[in-house]
């Protein structure tokens, strides 16, 4: 007879296999990062642009370079790139991230020839035109309205703003800013930004010598844009802890969304924190979701997370819980907080919190892009693969007192930016 | 490609597996036959809780969560208003743990109070988050009851009100559980690094002692074929006016499907799109504009929405949707216009396959629809689509008479 009530025998994950890239360059001096899995025929390419020439008065001159640069070259209008890129059922992505603008290509291989000379006319040749820039001022206005009435957005956009200030991180975006935008300051930053000296590639997927040559040919020559730049450097010194409250009064949720300046991955503390992180937010069953989902029932979702950026990270917490009850959210949180500062979590909460860890690093490794996207964590963070190793180490071996340390060290309520967006209570 | 064995075991079960070497993690994907649709009225948004209470434990085993992230697994699941699907993912040396846990969910519940009172409250709190609490977030709550009269698709899966969550019952849990939680009523897909040999005897070992259970006959209200436009006006606190036109279209096991789908890639997918292109782009009427269909295993929608750039007459924003889609029905779409929907396909296709858990998935979802073979046939129905069949498509789709429009309106 079938016993039903026995956990099947398991094991802990023990191997571990990162995929390092190829490393190339190209002609003119850019470097290329391969991961060849030649098995389908496919491809994903990323080219990386460090994001430069931060001005404070032009908070959006990047992010908009970022979405007009499929819009308009010397020689094609918008209609003809994005119908050039289709019929060849490519994907282009622009994608603006803090640090960095990513132009990804996503092509089958056997069009790959087709669609890189379209790439190659948008990241040197693009011109922002006029008209192209007032219909996005008119259309980005219209959705940073509709999201100015979401308490998840304000808040998120409050709490970084609260941590970073008017920096690249923190920039508090107003309607006034689109209107702001001038086509000679797209123009200005797209000949900054986009030179071969600031760009990596990383390709991912079937790519042998053919697409390697096709990509020398295209990237590697013919890429004359040498204008002097200023990469972004930021110092960010730890503020006072805050309380932030917008009030909605018609809302029936309460969005609230608390953390603090903390360390990035590139600090020795960052993989002991994320285990930390996992325990208290991190995962299903950590302690914020068994507490105020699972047993008090006062949100769908909560969790808290560990932002690592290129000269900061910052921790948070964050979640919508009914309109009522959100004092009482907040009490419970902090609850949860002090608990790990003052007592030492259980042998069985932790090593149920490793093999969580282990389990789903081994599952975000499930195809060559992710191994791309592993190695752009350690890249960008001027790590190599020993991080990896010294993560995995530091998950299977960590102490209920280390924890317990980390804990008090990097989070110390009295030092958090608290934001609740909703209604208040009387 | 998309390779897999399949077997059924005694109890009516179904099993596909599908191996995949090059990852070290393993899939556990487990579709059960039942969704929103299946759900009594004044009874609505029950699936979906009851998706909640198949983690709040089950006979044996105290715990779902707790045992599989011991073992490195994550696990969620999603209901729609034709299925429910449950989908664990975990290091594939683990792999007996989800054959554990998910079985003994199937065999019967812990049938908890508590679990039952704190899930009501968390489906309510989902509610607002995703419903109430949201620019325009209740238009499926308005657009649903105008396109369907009688047939079950007329409310979401989230259900009708708070109300009818707050008042969901224990007796109705057992009821349901027992109805639609049995072998007959599940498709079982496991993939990743696994062998077939080795998933056939955990199938065997776990599975195969459940009770088959009874069959679960469906027999909804049928939609009556819609005869005169519809319309429906509502006034919110939201900053833009926004138009959302839904079409009746066959459901998804018709042949038509994939023309459908090329024909809403023509109007709506990426920026060469016609729709972005002209009416967003070129005559700026609206600053978001899409076209897309429900997929429904039932008579479906077609939905055309957009928000108008402030300032825009909205007859005048909806006459420009018009003519577009009358262009549609009226001219042939050019040979360039097609092949580039069908490249698009291939593309989506081909990229999807990268993903183990999509995989599974979809092989579950295709054996539902009568084949998981169909998922390898998919590709060659898109290739051999016309441009006459899109545009008879779009003749015998885009009519007045068949359409329901929300005139979703920012308050004065």
């Amino acid at each position: 007879m079938l016993n039903r009530t026995i956990t099947p025998p398991y094991q802990q994950v023990n191997d571990i296999n990162f995929i390092a890239p190829e490393h190339k360059i190209l002609s003119n001096g850019i470097k290329v990062y391969n991961f060849n899995a030649g098995q389908k025929e496919l491809v994903r390419i990323e080219f990386i642009f460090n994001n430069v020439n931060w001005d404070q008065n032009k908070p959006l001159q990047a992010v908009t370079v970022n979405s007009l640069i499929n819009n308009g070259t010397k020689n094609l209008s918008a209609k003809e790139i994005a119908e050039k890129v289709d019929y060849f059922g490519a994907f282009l992505q622009s994608d603006y991230g803090a640090d960095h603008i990513t132009i990804t290509l996503y092509s089958l291989s056997k069009y790959l020839s087709a669609v890189l000379p379209i790439v190659k006319a948008i990241l040197t040749e693009s011109i922002f035109p006029q008209q192209e820039l007032e219909i996005f001022v008119q259309n980005q206005k219209q959705k940073l309205q509709v999201n100015l009435q979401k308490n998840d957005f304000l808040a998120r956009k409050t709490f970084a703003h609260g941590v970073f200030g008017d920096t690249a991180y923190g920039s508090d975006i107003t309607l006034a800013d689109y209107d702001a935008l001038r086509r000679e300051d797209l123009i200005s930053y797209f000949k900054a930004a986009f030179k071969p000296e600031n760009c990596v590639i990383i390709c991912a997927g079937k790519f042998d010598e053919r697409e390697f040559a096709l990509l020398d040919e295209f990237f590697g020559k013919g890429w004359e844009n040498h204008s002097p730049t200023e990469l972004n450097k930021f110092h960010y010194e730890p503020g006072q802890g805050t309380q932030i409250f917008i009030a909605k009064p018609d809302s029936v949720q309460s969005a609230i969304r608390m953390g603090k300046l903390a360390i990035n991955r590139a600090h020795r503390d960052f993989p002991a924190f994320q285990v930390l992180n996992t325990l208290l937010g991190g995962y299903f069953g950590s302690r914020l979701m068994a507490n105020i989902r699972e047993d008090k029932g006062y949100t769908y979702g909560i969790g808290s997370g560990i932002a690592s950026l290129k000269h900061a990270g910052y921790f948070f917490i964050a979640t919508e819980v009914g309109g009522d009850v959100y004092e009482d959210a907040l009490k419970e949180i902090y609850k949860e907080i002090e608990l790990l500062r003052s007592d030492r979590a259980s042998d069985e909460e932790l090593d149920l919190v490793r093999n969580y860890m282990l389990g789903s690093l081994l599952g975000s490794l499930e195809n060559i892009f992710s191994h791309a996207d592993k190695f752009k964590n350690l890249y960008f963070s001027g790590l190599n693969y020993d991080y990896y190793t010294n993560y995995i180490h530091t998950v299977k071996n960590i102490s209920t007192e280390d924890i317990q340390q980390i804990a008090q060290q990097y989070l110390d309520p009295s030092t958090f930016i608290e934001v609740v967006v909703g209604k208040q209570n009387v | 490609m998309v390779e897999f064995n399949r077997f059924t075991l005694s109890n009516g079960l179904k099993v596909i597996v599908h191996e995949d070497v090059t990852t070290p993690m393993a899939v556990l994907n487990i579709l059960y036959d039942v969704g929103a649709r299946d759900e009594e009225p004044n009874k609505t948004g029950f699936a979906h809780l009851f998706e909640h209470l198949m983690f709040g434990g089950s006979v044996n085993i105290p715990s779902y969560d707790e045992p599989l992230q011991r073992v490195g697994g994550e696990n969620n699941a999603f209901t729609s208003n034709d299925i429910t699907n449950y989908y664990i993912t975990l290091p594939s040396a683990n792999l007996e743990t989800a054959f554990w846990l998910e079985s003994d969910r199937m065999l019967s519940l812990a049938f908890s109070e508590k679990s039952l009172e704190t899930q009501r409250n968390v489906v309510m709190e989902e509610f607002k988050q995703r419903y109430l609490n949201q620019p325009y977030g209740d238009v499926w709550l308005k657009l649903r009851p105008l396109a369907y009269e009688t047939h079950p698709y007329q409310w979401a899966t989230i259900g009708q009100d708070l109300a009818q969550i707050e008042h969901a019952k224990m007796e109705d849990v057992k009821a349901f559980f027992k109805k639609h939680y049995n072998p007959q009523n599940a498709i079982l897909v496991v993939g990743g690094n696994v062998t077939t040999e080795e998933v056939k005897r955990l199938a065997e070992k776990w599975f195969e002692p459940i009770p088959a259970g009874n069959k679960y006959e469906r027999n909804l209200p049928k939609e009556l074929p819609q005869t005169a436009a519809r319309s429906l006006t509502v006034q919110a606190n939201v900053p833009l006016n926004a138009i959302y036109i839904a079409f009746k279209m066959p459901a998804r096991k018709d042949p038509t499907y994939q023309v459908f789908d090329l024909l809403s890639d023509i109007l709506s997918q990426g920026q060469s799109s016609r729709l972005y292109t002209s009416l967003l782009k070129e005559q700026q009427l609206f600053s978001d504009i899409n076209a897309y269909m429900t997929g429904s295993l039932d008579e479906g929608l077609f939905i055309v929405e957009g928000k108008l750039i402030s300032g825009v007459d909205q007859a005048h924003a909806e006459q420009a949707i018009w003519k577009e889609l009358e262009k549609i029905s009226t001219e042939l779409v050019s040979d360039a216009e097609l092949t580039k929907v069908k490249n698009k396909s291939e593309s989506i296709m081909a990229f999807s396959e990268m993903n183990l858990l999509d995989k599974a998935m979809n092989l579950a979802y295709y054996e539902l629809l009568g084949d998981a073979d169909l998922l390898n046939l998919e590709m060659e129905k898109y290739s051999i689509v016309t441009a006459q069949q899109i545009m008879e498509a779009a003749k015998s789709t885009f009519m007045k008479e068949k359409s329901s429009t929300l005139y979703y309106l920012a308050n004065a």
